[in-house]
C-alpha cells in the first residue's frame, strides 16, 4: 500500500478536519480591530486638529506631518516591542492603519540586523512592505488612466 | 523481526539525559522537571541562531556529565534540529572532538536519533551514542513565520515552537530504561496545505506508525503505561484519538503529548508547543524520570514531524509527515 493516501480517504479526511478545527472567533476579531483601528485613526483626527489650530497647517503640508508622526509612533513602538501586542489583540486594525505600515518595515530590520546592515537590516526591510508597496504604485496608476481617460470624455 | 520494525536484543539503555529549556517553558505545567531553565532569551550570546547552539551543546555536555562519563568515552553524537542544513546541530558538533552523525526528520528527529542510537549500540558497533536535538522559538519564526515584532495575528489552530534542547546517552548494556524496539515511519500525506496546522497535517503520520508497530509487534495499545507523541499538541491528538479508534486501537486512556502538556496556554500558544526540542526535553525529563522511578515500565515513543519547508508552502504543496517510533523498557524485577 502506498503511504499516500488515495484521493477519496485526502477527502474525507480533509473534510474531517476542517469541521472539527478550531476557528477564529470572527465577530469578536473584527469588533476588536474596529476598536483598536477606530482609535487609531481618532488620534490622527486628533494631530491633524493640533496642527492646524497650533501651527496652521493646511493641505498636503498637514497630511504629511500627521502621516509623518503616526510612522513615528508605529516605529518606536515597535522598537519597544509594544507594537506586535496590540497587533495580537486588534488583527487588521492595527495593520491597516499607516503606523502598521511602519511597523512592517521596522520589524523586519530588526530582526535581520544580525545578518548585517547591508544584507541583513536593508536588503531584509521591505520583505513585508514591499508588496505593499508594489501593488500601490500599480493601482495608483491605474487609478491615474481612468482619472485621464474620464477627463478626456 | 517485522518489516517495518526492528527488535534490539541486547538492551540498549537509556543511561543519562538531560534537558535544556527556556523561560516559558520553565514556567510551564511540568517546568520543575527540567535539568536547566534559562531566563535570557540569548542564553547570553549575540544572536538567538548562536543561542541555540548554545542551548544544544549544554544539554549534551549535561547528559555527557550526568552519565558519568567524559567526552572521550562517547563515540558518536547523533543531533539534529530545525534550522536549514541543520546548522545547530553542526555548529555545536565543531567542539567535540567526537564523530557527528546529522539526521533531520524535523520534529521527529529525536526518537530518529534513539533508534539509529540503539541500532549502532545494540549492534556492537559503538558503546556510548549522544543524542541530542533542539529548537528555538526565535530562530524558528524567523524562518517559517514572521519577524518577532510584527503585529500578526497567531490563528487558533497554531502551535508555540518550544525553546528548549535534550539529550539521552544511549549505552551498549547497562543499567536503566532500554530502548527494546523501533518501529521506522514512512512519509504520510493526507494533502493538509495549511502550515498553521501541523497537529492535522502529523497525526495521520502517527496513526500509520503506531498502526504498523501493533501490527509488527503483536502488542495492543494496552501493553503500554503511555503512549507518548511529540508535538501533535491538544487538536493533534483528539485527531490521533479519533482516527486510530476508527482503525481499531484505543489509544485515548494511555496517551500523552509532549506539546500539549508543556505550556500554562495563557497567551497564543493555543494548541501547545511544538519543534524538536519539545519532545526532546519532555521525554528526557519529565517522561525519563517516570521510567527511572519505575513509576511507568512501558512506554512507546513517537516524534511526529512535518517535513515541508517555506518554499514548498508557499508553492502551495501539501506538508508530508513522519513519525518514528522506539519502545523503552525497564526490565522485569
Amino acid at each position: 500500500m502506498a503511504s499516500r493516501a488515495t484521493p477519496d480517504v485526502n477527502e474525507a479526511y480533509i473534510r474531517y478536519i476542517s469541521s472539527v478545527s478550531p476557528k477564529t472567533k470572527e465577530k469578536r476579531s473584527l469588533f476588536n480591530a474596529f476598536l483598536v483601528g477606530g482609535f487609531i485613526c481618532v488620534i490622527g483626527q486628533f494631530l491633524r486638529y493640533m496642527l492646524m489650530f497650533l501651527f496652521n497647517l493646511e493641505g498636503d503640508e498637514l497630511a504629511g506631518t500627521v502621516s509623518m508622526i503616526l510612522i513615528f509612533f508605529g516605529a518606536f513602538l515597535t522598537g519597544l516591542g509594544v507594537y506586535d501586542r496590540i497587533g495580537k489583540y486588534a488583527g487588521g486594525g492595527s495593520i491597516v492603519p499607516i503606523t502598521g505600515f511602519a511597523n512592517s518595515v521596522v520589524a523586519p530590520a530588526m530582526e535581520f540586523r544580525s545578518e548585517g546592515f547591508i544584507y541583513g537590516l536593508a536588503a531584509k526591510m521591505f520583505v513585508i512592505a514591499g508588496p505593499i508597496i508594489v501593488f500601490g504604485v500599480i493601482s495608483s496608476v491605474a487609478v491615474g488612466i481612468i482619472y485621464y481617460v474620464a477627463g478626456l470624455l | 523481526m517485522g518489516k517495518h520494525t526492528a527488535f534490539f536484543h541486547n538492551r540498549p539503555t537509556i543511561a543519562a539525559t538531560y534537558s535544556v529549556a527556556g523561560k516559558k517553558e520553565g514556567d510551564g505545567p511540568i517546568g520543575k522537571v527540567f535539568d536547566y531553565v534559562f531566563e535570557d532569551e540569548y542564553f547570553g550570546e549575540k544572536t538567538f541562531e548562536k543561542a541555540e547552539c548554545k542551548m544544544l551543546s549544554t544539554a549534551i555536555n549535561g547528559g555527557i556529565s550526568s552519565c558519568g562519563c567524559g567526552k572521550s568515552d562517547i563515540d558518536a553524537i547523533v543531533s539534529g534540529d530545525l534550522l536549514n542544513q541543520i546548522v545547530s546541530a553542526s555548529f555545536a558538533a565543531r567542539d567535540y572532538n567526537i564523530p557527528y552523525i546529522g539526521i533531520y526528520n524535523a520534529c521527529s528527529t529525536m526518537s530518529e536519533g534513539l533508534a539509529i542510537a540503539a541500532a549502532l549500540t545494540d549492534g556492537g558497533y559503538m558503546s556510548r551514542v549522544a543524542v541530542a536535538t533542539s529548537s528555538h522559538f526565535s530562530t524558528a519564526e524567523r524562518q517559517y513565520r514572521y519577524p518577532l515584532e510584527l503585529g500578526s495575528v497567531r490563528p487558533p489552530q497554531s502551535q508555540w515552537t518550544v525553546t528548549g534542547a535534550g539529550c539521552a546517552i544511549v549505552s551498549a548494556g547497562g543499567k536503566g530504561p532500554a530502548i527494546t524496539a523501533a518501529t521506522f515511519g514512512k512519509v504520510v500525506d493526507y494533502g493538509i496545505t495549511d502550515a498553521n496546522n501541523m497537529g492535522a497535517a502529523m497525526a495521520p503520520a502517527a496513526m500509520d506508525t503506531l498502526i504498523t508497530h501493533f501490527r509488527e509487534t503483536g502488542r495492543t495499545p494496552s501493553y503500554y503505561d503511555l503512549i507518548v507523541t511529540g508535538d501533535l499538541g491538544a487538536f493533534g491528538s483528539r485527531v490521533l484519538k479519533h482516527i486510530t479508534g476508527e482503525n481499531g486501537y484505543d489509544i485515548s486512556f494511555n496517551h500523552v503529548d509532549c506539546g500539549e502538556i508543556i505550556y500554562n496556554i495563557d497567551e497564543d500558544e493555543y494548541q501547545g508547543g511544538s519543534g524538536a526540542g519539545c519532545s526532546a526535553i519532555v521525554f528526557n525529563s519529565y517522561i525519563y524520570r517516570k521510567l527511572k522511578d519505575r513509576e511507568i515500565n512501558r512506554v512507546l515513543f513517537l516524534a511526529t514531524g512535518a517535513l515541508l519547508s517555506t518554499i514548498t508552502t508557499q508553492q502551495g504543496e501539501s506538508i508530508p509527515c513522519i513519525s518514528h517510533a522506539v519502545a523503552v523498557e525497564n526490565e522485569a524485577l
